[in-house]
């Protein structure tokens, strides 16, 4: 056995509204660069819907992730080492996904509102940001969003073409969810193996997955190999880009800013503990229904003294098996198990897992036209209009009876509880039918519902003051090396500013007028 | 004779030299302190069609060319005549098919690879200057070999590049080039020389320096690389 720490987030999608903050305030942070404007590390799909890139979830088009050779063992789904480089793979990626897929990105023609009167309304007109030239916008990003309901985004969605139930895409019994993404930071992580150059690397302090821009040879395996296409090539600097999960922050105990801004407090970041050497094995399970749990048997007890012992040997830090034994994740996730990994199916043992949605079918007991006995709810969960089996495709790769479990539990925890705030009477024997007392139901509705901020985030200091030699480190975990992408020469009559001897206070207000940043 | 061919001897007895020392010196110099910067700087993500068949066509065709080039300038003439390979069976059974099998896909693969870079909108604005020179400069080459082999080459059938050029590109690496060999090359051969010099001169300089980034510790290396700091 070989401990190891791995940071992760749990995303609560009964609460996620779709608002794009964490994808907006995760853009300003990270991509607003030249060559990386076509990035989202975190945005929020529709689902059902087509998703960013163009259907990312169809693996027999992307060919991304892993699957078993006939021998039963792991092997990247674009194929081995060998056949890379036989199948003149090396020249052209055939699985790589085009700008069209993601989109062009664009800005505006915006000296055109300024002038002199005219007798119409001036327009100002899309511009590609990679040409320069006028732009017919047929596509961008979230240009499908809140359109799940319609039969054309309905169709393309690889989760529904799984789907055997018939489900019509009529209005009546339209449904939609919303999907935030971000790199998975996968214990069995594709893309990291997919580097010819060995520049991706996971950190083995926190698991964290990143790209050493120093080393990165632009090959795009990495692209490629990630079946949630969460890497990226910057075509300016011709490297790879992906998520960082905000490791500056996460060292300093902070929380991504994703999960910082979000207004509906759905994110969640703990850490947990599991063992490396099996992680191979745990991936190599034949039956991808049982992927889930394959993956749940991963993970640590951190109160077990045995493990912390060896948690000990293996070099992990008390604050670290301290903030295991706190982790909202594995409470989440292995303890109640009401969240689950994005798309076990693809072997990659992801970290960002998702409690599944109920809304819908809580209105039907909670809403104006509920029913009145609270005994319907598991026929009623059955009934869900989010069909059980579309959440299995997306959540559990197939198993139906992990999905329902949480949602009962979910359920009757709300039942419960809302039983207990409008002073009605409840028989607390159900609640033992979903694993829960009236102590844990009263906590996990604490986590879930109330979601302060200290028991959301519960993240360790990295102490990057006890490792040694930190220049070595320049270039291996951000852009520093990228000629041309800080925004200082496009901003640079600041710094002539600075330069001519005007105070700080004099240039940010004439620079920032009315927040609105004049250069 | 020197002193009667000064710039016949620049060519022929320095200029490669030149060249080649830059070569050798560029890319040492690029790998120990422009590593960052080495890479293919691939445009698939901006156009993706045309660059599959062009990409194919040239890398296959190049490599092939480059191996065609080693065969036919390093390997003596004695030595295939001793194995009793005459010269007719050399060119015409060999030296030729193989040529002109990885001569066209080269040619017609950096031709739809210049007429891509330039014509694709998105493609073209992505690229840097040296892009530009380096594409045109590689379609240019490409050309005047393929005029050498098979337009010059049977149109003056006394000129054997075994017994000339060969002979001379060997002393180059020698050290002690004899450059009253190159005088008799006919004139698309010699554009030929000297503008592929001048290639290999400025291949540590540009994208070109791709060719030597190989992965070799992929083949033998675990899947998935954790990195540890040392603590203190």
């Amino acid at each position: 056995m070989r401990i190891k720490a791995q940071i992760g987030m749990v995303l609560n999608l009964d609460k996620c509204i779709g608002c794009h903050t964490c994808s907006v305030t995760c853009k300003n942070t990270w991509t607003n660069r030249p060559g990386a404007e076509y990035m989202w590390f975190n945005n929020v799909e529709t689902k059902p819907g087509v998703g960013y890139p163009k259907r990312w979830e169809d693996e027999s088009h992307y060919h991304g992730g892993w699957e078993l050779n006939s021998k039963g063992k792991l092997q990247l789904k674009a194929g081995n080492k060998l056949n890379k480089i036989a199948l003149g793979k090396i020249f052209y990626n055939p699985d790589m996904p085009e700008l069209d897929d993601y989109y062009e990105p664009w800005t505006y023609d915006y000296q055109t509102l300024f002038g002199p009167e005219k007798k119409h309304q001036p327009v100002a007109r899309a511009k590609s940001q990679i040409t320069g030239e006028y732009m017919d916008l047929k596509n961008g990003p979230n240009w499908d969003d809140d359109l799940a309901g319609s039969p054309n985004t309905f169709d393309q969605d690889p989760n529904m073409q799984k789907i055997e139930t018939d489900i019509k895409a009529n209005f009546e019994q339209a449904f939609m969810m919303y999907l935030p993404r971000l790199c998975e930071h996968c214990l069995n992580a594709p893309c990291v193996a997919s580097c010819p150059s060995g520049a991706m690397y996971k950190r083995d302090e926190d698991g964290i997955v990143l790209v050493d821009q120093e080393r990165c040879r632009g090959w795009r395996f990495c692209m490629t190999g990630c079946p949630y296409k969460k890497v990226y090539f910057n075509w300016r600097t011709n490297k790879a880009e992906k998520c960082t999960f905000c490791y500056p922050r996460i060292e300093e105990g902070m929380p991504t800013v994703c999960a910082e801004t979000c207004v509906g407090r759905i994110r969640y970041i703990g850490v947990m503990l599991y063992d490396a050497d099996r992680v191979a094995e745990a991936a190599e399970e034949p039956d991808d229904t049982k992927l889930y749990e394959s993956q749940l048997s991963l993970f640590l007890d951190p109160n077990d003294p045995d493990i912390i012992e060896q948690a000990y040997a293996d070099g992990i830090s008390d604050e670290m098996i301290t903030a295991a034994q706190n982790s909202p994740i594995y409470r989440m996730a292995v303890t109640e198990k009401i969240a689950f990994p994005l798309h076990p199916e693809y072997r990659t043992m992801p970290m960002v897992w998702y409690v599944p949605p109920l809304s819908p079918i809580m209105n039907y007991f909670e809403g104006r036209d509920s029913i009145g006995d609270p005994e319907m709810i598991f026929p009623g969960i059955d009934e869900m209009r989010i069909p059980v089996d579309y959440l299995a495709n997306l959540l559990t790769g197939g198993n139906r009876i992990a999905i329902k479990s949480a949602l009962y539990k979910l359920a009757m925890m709300r039942l419960y509880m809302r039983a207990r705030t409008s002073g009605k009477d409840f028989d607390t024997e159900k609640l033992a039918r979903v694993d829960l007392t009236e102590r844990s139901a009263t906590s996990l509705y604490r986590l879930l519902a109330i979601a302060k901020y200290e028991d959301r985030f519960v993240i360790p200091m990295n102490h990057k003051e006890q490792v040694e030699d930190a220049y070595d480190e320049q270039g291996t975990l951000g852009y520093d090396e990228c000629q041309g992408c800080s925004l200082a020469p496009q901003h640079s009559s600041m710094f002539r500013k600075a330069e001519a001897g005007k105070s700080t206070a004099e240039i940010y207000a004439e620079t920032f007028y009315g927040g609105i940043w004049r250069d | 004779m020197i002193a009667s061919h000064p710039f016949q001897f620049f060519l022929w007895s320095i200029y490669p030299y030149l060249m080649l020392g830059s070569f050798v010196f560029g890319t040492i110099i690029r790998f120990a302190f422009f590593h960052p910067t080495v890479t293919a700087k691939s445009s698939e993500l901006l156009e993706k069609k045309t660059l599959m068949i062009g990409s194919i066509m040239f890398h296959v065709g190049i490599i092939g060319v480059f191996f065609g080039h080693i065969i036919g300038v390093l390997i003596p003439k004695a030595w295939t005549d001793a194995l009793g390979i005459s010269d007719e069976f050399y060119h015409h059974i060999i030296a030729m098919p193989a040529g002109a099998f990885f001569g066209i896909l080269a040619t017609v693969g950096v031709y739809i690879l210049c007429f891509r870079r330039f014509h694709d909108h998105r493609v073209f604005h992505a690229s840097s200057t040296g892009d530009l020179v380096v594409i045109v400069a590689l379609t240019a080459e490409i050309t005047l070999g393929m005029l050498s082999s098979f337009v010059a080459g049977p149109t003056n059938p006394d000129f054997n590049y075994r017994t000339s050029l060969a002979i001379w590109v060997r002393q180059i690496f020698m050290f002690h080039p004899d450059f009253r060999l190159m005088l008799q090359v006919p004139l698309m051969f010699k554009f030929h020389v000297i503008f592929g010099f001048m290639i290999f001169g400025a291949f540590p300089y540009t994208r070109l320096v791709h060719a030597l980034a190989l992965p070799w510790q992929y083949v033998s290396r675990r899947f998935i690389v954790y990195r540890r700091r040392p603590k203190i």
